[in-house]
């Protein structure tokens, strides 16, 4: 973010949506998305026109048509390559990547992990909703094992992926979670995405209504979810509910214990920070695979040298050194001779 | 002793050896010293997929062959007059191409027991006599450079290792090369190493000074400097001539270049020759495979880069979609293919034009877009820049078929005049272009029917593009049959129109009274000159066009193939561009195929016309 610009107009809502019909059906948990994204974009602060929005394929990638920024609705799974193209050439944008759990973690799952490793300047937004909804209905890479659709008859034998876990192994500098029914906290950690410098990676719990419906259910009832949901805050006891916590085990893992049973002191305090992944990674298998407690919220926002300034910063290097390079000294350049 | 020098007007020199003999430095070398020295020439690289096949073995064999001479020639040349053999394993893989009376020089330490049974000699065949319609120099050269290199304080092994530099020093001598070149090459690569520096040195000078004092050669050899056009020369490979190319198309367009790649053989040089020229401003991205290199090139010239891919037939494939999102969006985009032959991983350091097909055809839907093909190494340069205009013109993405043989194969290239170069500079567009003052991305300029290309950042033009259809005009998703239709066919309309905008076809015909064509493309250029020149020397009336223009064909194409009573296509593949003439033309094309990993020969070739031109008669 340290060469966008910013914007010298207050923006509102309005000014970021497109004149395009919303296409999507109804109670698709994508409406939520697109508010919240709509109603972050002003406070972001970035010019309209240095902002662009690149998606692949499935429902979540018709995003871009309904923003009134700069947009690609590219093709299945190779958003976040272009994307790299993009933000490589171009420091001066803020790029954000629409993606879903079968276009980003199955066709297109090499280069998330790649662009998340070499830290290109992008924020990457998956919407994952466990299922493949725009092809209607086959499991995903996400979809739980057993998960009876119409290309899983008897149920899938697939294990699935965690796609939190998946980011931290690709070492993401950001890694997050949230809900689309939850706005606030869906803008709280946009917000943060938009403020880290590299890669974020943001997963989206998201419903599809169609094929998946209620999928993340108990962690939307009021009653339920406080009982559910690990609120990650940095600095903050990292607490299921009241009454239960998160300890560290024998073997570095975490687990989940009553506080009155092991005592407030043995509560771990949560830190975004730490350098090392493995602790944000043991965090991101607490919930793995039921949902008794889902960590949602930041696990990691740890700085590093952006691809795009390290990229920028050879060029540079190499026109201090040598010189900016001019052709013609190029063309005649090694062994040459003349004939008169 | 003073000895004779005897004059000749052209020499073919193939050096071959094992894997590790360094036979591509060796060449390399003795044609810098060559280039220098003036003469025209022409080279072929042939080495193995394996980096270090089994030593001594038949599929170890690497050899470089330099064609030169004191006059413009267009190929490496069909067959050796001398061969440098550094083990049984080279002569066997190489003494069929030798024509009767060709020098065979043997490196005869290497003539063991052991190592002629590796390849199946039963008996050495330098001694019995199975080689007497050559003229076979025995030397030992690993041992002569170990004992000239005794005093050294290296091992053993890079004493063994420096014979390679035996091997140049004694054919520089031969033929009469400067040396200055080598010594400066030497200096600079081992600059770290002044101890195998002064052995190397040593080894070249002990080769030179062989070939001066034994009786063995008592005739050296002396090509005089061709009569090129006046002007500066370097030698350039295609690979390094596409890759200046690309920047100076760059330069001339007034955009950044960014090279989106994975490694390919044979392109990977131009990865790593761009990689070298950061301070042109050049972005080189080395993808995690082929589909994120050439999405990474579309992002940045979505961004307003010069967007280049690079690669080779089977990473082709793999860009197929993108190419396909490429057409779509109406973006400029170099892609560059250096086919090898195939199909799958076929053979990846040898030679094929088999993928025009697949560059013309190898998409879904109606996917049209241009496609280009360089004639020589030297002509890789004025394609990258052709390529450029092309993209950045029409906005769309550009094919450029190379091959291996073009990509390693080098040539005198007189270096262009900066000033002389085309001016490409692009406008991006800054203002909306709507009644309303909004702004259409698909709005078309009425002369080239590409639409505006406003790259984000600009205020006021925000707008979406992607590979779903859109509506012409405003870009909105549209699935309306009418818009479709018409949207195809001012695609295919936009590249057909380039017709207009590139010379017409040129046909050489120096009497006029041709009756037979021969009609080539890509990088057969030299092989099909040089089998025309021949039969014209012996009196054959042969006319020969070369396309460098695949897509759209040059506007007169049809009217050139019409005035011939037969027309002759050459072609390393099956028949690819015959069968795009004849569906094209309705002109019953005669095609000539073969496919074996190697550039035609010219006097095969010559064979083939006169054939052609006899059955008229």
């Amino acid at each position: 973010m340290k060469l966008v610009p910013r914007a010298d107009v207050s923006y509102k809502m309005k000014d970021f949506k497109s004149d395009q019909e919303v296409r999507w059906c109804p109670g698709c948990g994508d409406y939520a998305i697109l508010a919240a994204f709509q109603g972050f974009l002003p406070e972001l602060g970035v010019p309209r026109e240095n902002i662009v929005i690149v998606s692949g394929i499935g429902c979540s990638s018709r995003f871009p048509y309904y923003l009134s920024t700069y947009g690609m609705h590219s093709i299945h799974g190779r958003a976040p390559a272009i994307a790299t193209g993009l933000a490589a050439s171009r420091p001066d944008l803020s790029v954000w990547v629409i993606t879903g759990d079968g276009d980003g973690l199955s066709i297109g799952g090499n280069h998330l992990i790649h662009a998340l490793r070499r830290n290109v300047n992008i924020n990457v937004l998956l919407f994952n909703n466990r299922i493949y909804g725009l092809t209607k209905g086959q499991y995903s890479p996400t979809s739980e094992p057993g998960k009876v659709t119409k290309s899983s008859p008897m149920g899938s034998l697939d294990s699935p992926f965690n796609p939190v876990s998946l980011a931290l192994g690709a070492e993401a500098g950001f890694v997050a979670r949230t809900v689309d029914s939850d706005r606030k906290h869906l803008t709280g950690v946009l917000r943060a995405a938009a403020d880290h410098e590299g890669a974020s990676f943001v997963e989206i719990y998201q419903n599809c209504p169609i094929f998946n419906d209620d999928a993340f259910e108990p962690l939307k009832d009021p009653a339920e979810r406080d009982t559910r949901l690990l609120r990650l805050e940095h600095g903050e006891p990292l607490l299921v509910g009241a009454d239960r916590g998160v300890v560290l085990g024998e073997y570095g893992e975490l687990g989940v214990a009553d506080v009155a049973e092991v005592g407030e002191e043995r509560i771990l305090r949560h830190d975004a920070h730490r350098a090392d992944p493995g602790y944000a990674f043991a965090l991101s298998r607490l919930d793995y695979p039921a949902f008794d407690h889902v960590p949602v919220g930041i696990f990691r926002d740890v700085a590093r040298p952006t691809y795009d300034e390290l990229m920028a910063e050879q060029l540079g290097e190499a026109q201090a050194v040598q010189g900016r390079g001019e052709l013609a000294g190029l063309l005649a350049s090694g062994d040459t001779w003349t004939v008169d | 002793m003073t000895k004779q020098v005897r004059q000749l007007d052209r020499v073919i020199i193939r050096f071959a050896g094992d894997s590790g003999d360094g036979m591509q430095l060796t060449g390399d070398r003795f044609t810098q010293e060559t280039a220098s020295f003036g003469n025209d020439l022409s080279t072929l690289p042939n080495f193995p997929a394996e980096i270090r096949a089994p030593a001594g073995t038949l599929p170890g064999v690497s050899s470089f062959q330099l064609h030169f001479a004191d006059h413009d020639i267009m190929t490496p040349g069909d067959a050796p007059d001398v061969l440098v053999a550094m083990n049984p394993a080279a002569l066997k893989a190489n003494v069929d191409d030798l024509p009767d009376g060709a020098v065979v020089i043997v490196n005869t330490d290497e003539f063991t027991k052991r190592n002629l049974a590796k390849v199946g000699y039963g008996g050495d065949p330098v001694e019995d006599g199975s080689l007497s319609r050559l003229k076979v120099s025995p030397v030992p050269l690993t041992s002569m450079t170990v004992k000239a290199l005794e005093d050294f304080d290296i091992s053993k092994k890079d004493a063994q290792r420096a014979k390679n530099m035996f091997a140049l020093g004694l054919l520089s001598w031969m033929y009469n090369r400067p040396t200055e070149g080598t010594h400066g090459f030497l200096k600079s690569k081992f600059a770290q190493k002044p101890e195998i520096l002064a052995a190397n040195l040593a080894a070249f000078q002990a080769g030179w000074n062989f070939g001066e004092t034994t009786e063995d050669f008592a005739v050296s050899y002396e090509v005089k400097p061709a009569r090129l056009a006046p002007g500066t020369y370097r030698n350039i490979t295609g690979n390094v001539a596409i890759s200046y190319g690309l920047i100076a198309g760059a330069r001339l367009s007034g955009l950044p270049l960014f090279l989106g790649s994975y490694p390919i053989t044979p392109a990977s040089d131009i990865l790593h020759e761009l990689s070298k020229h950061k301070r042109f401003g050049v972005r080189t991205f080395q993808a995690e495979d082929e589909i994120a290199g050439v999405g990474a090139a579309l992002g940045a010239s979505f961004g307003g880069s010069l967007g280049v891919t690079t690669t080779s037939g089977p990473g082709m494939v793999l860009k197929a979609e993108t190419l396909g999102l490429a057409v779509m969006t109406e973006l400029p985009l170099i892609v560059i293919d250096v086919q090898r032959a195939g199909p799958s991983t076929g053979m990846p350091t040898k030679t094929e034009q088999a993928d025009l097909l697949m560059a013309m055809f190898g998409r879904n839907g109606e996917s049209p877009l241009p496609v280009l093909a360089p004639r020589s190494p030297s002509d890789c340069f004025d394609i990258a820049i052709e390529a450029t205009r092309i993209a950045v013109t029409y906005r769309t993405p550009v094919i450029v078929l190379s091959d291996g043989y073009l990509a390693n194969g080098s040539e005198p290239w007189r270096i262009p005049d900066v000033g002389g170069l085309p001016d490409l500079s692009v406008e991006f567009t800054t203002a909306p272009n709507g009644p309303d003052g909004g702004f259409l991305p698909y709005h078309r300029d009425p002369e080239t029917l590409a639409r505006p290309w406003a790259v984000p950042g600009t205020p006021g033009l925000e707008h979406r593009i992607g590979g779903i259809e859109k509506s012409s005009g405003s870009g909105d998703i549209s699935y309306s049959p009418a818009n479709h239709d018409l949207m195809v066919r001012t695609r295919q309309a936009k590249v057909d129109g380039i017709a207009r905008d590139i010379p017409p076809l040129e046909v050489d015909d120096p009497t006029g009274d041709a009756r037979v064509l021969v009609l080539g493309w890509g990088g057969t250029y030299g092989s099909i000159g040089a089998a025309v020149r021949r039969v014209r020397r012996a009196g054959g009336h042969v006319a020969q066009a070369h396309l460098r223009h695949l897509s759209p064909f040059p506007a007169n194409l049809g009217e050139v193939l019409r005035a011939y009573d037969r027309v002759l296509v050459p072609e390393i593949n099956l028949g690819q561009l015959a069968l795009l003439l004849r569906g094209r033309f309705l002109v019953d094309v005669i095609g000539y195929t073969k496919v074996r990993g190697l550039p035609f020969k010219a006097e095969e070739l010559a064979g083939v016309l006169q054939e052609v031109i006899d059955r008229g008669e």
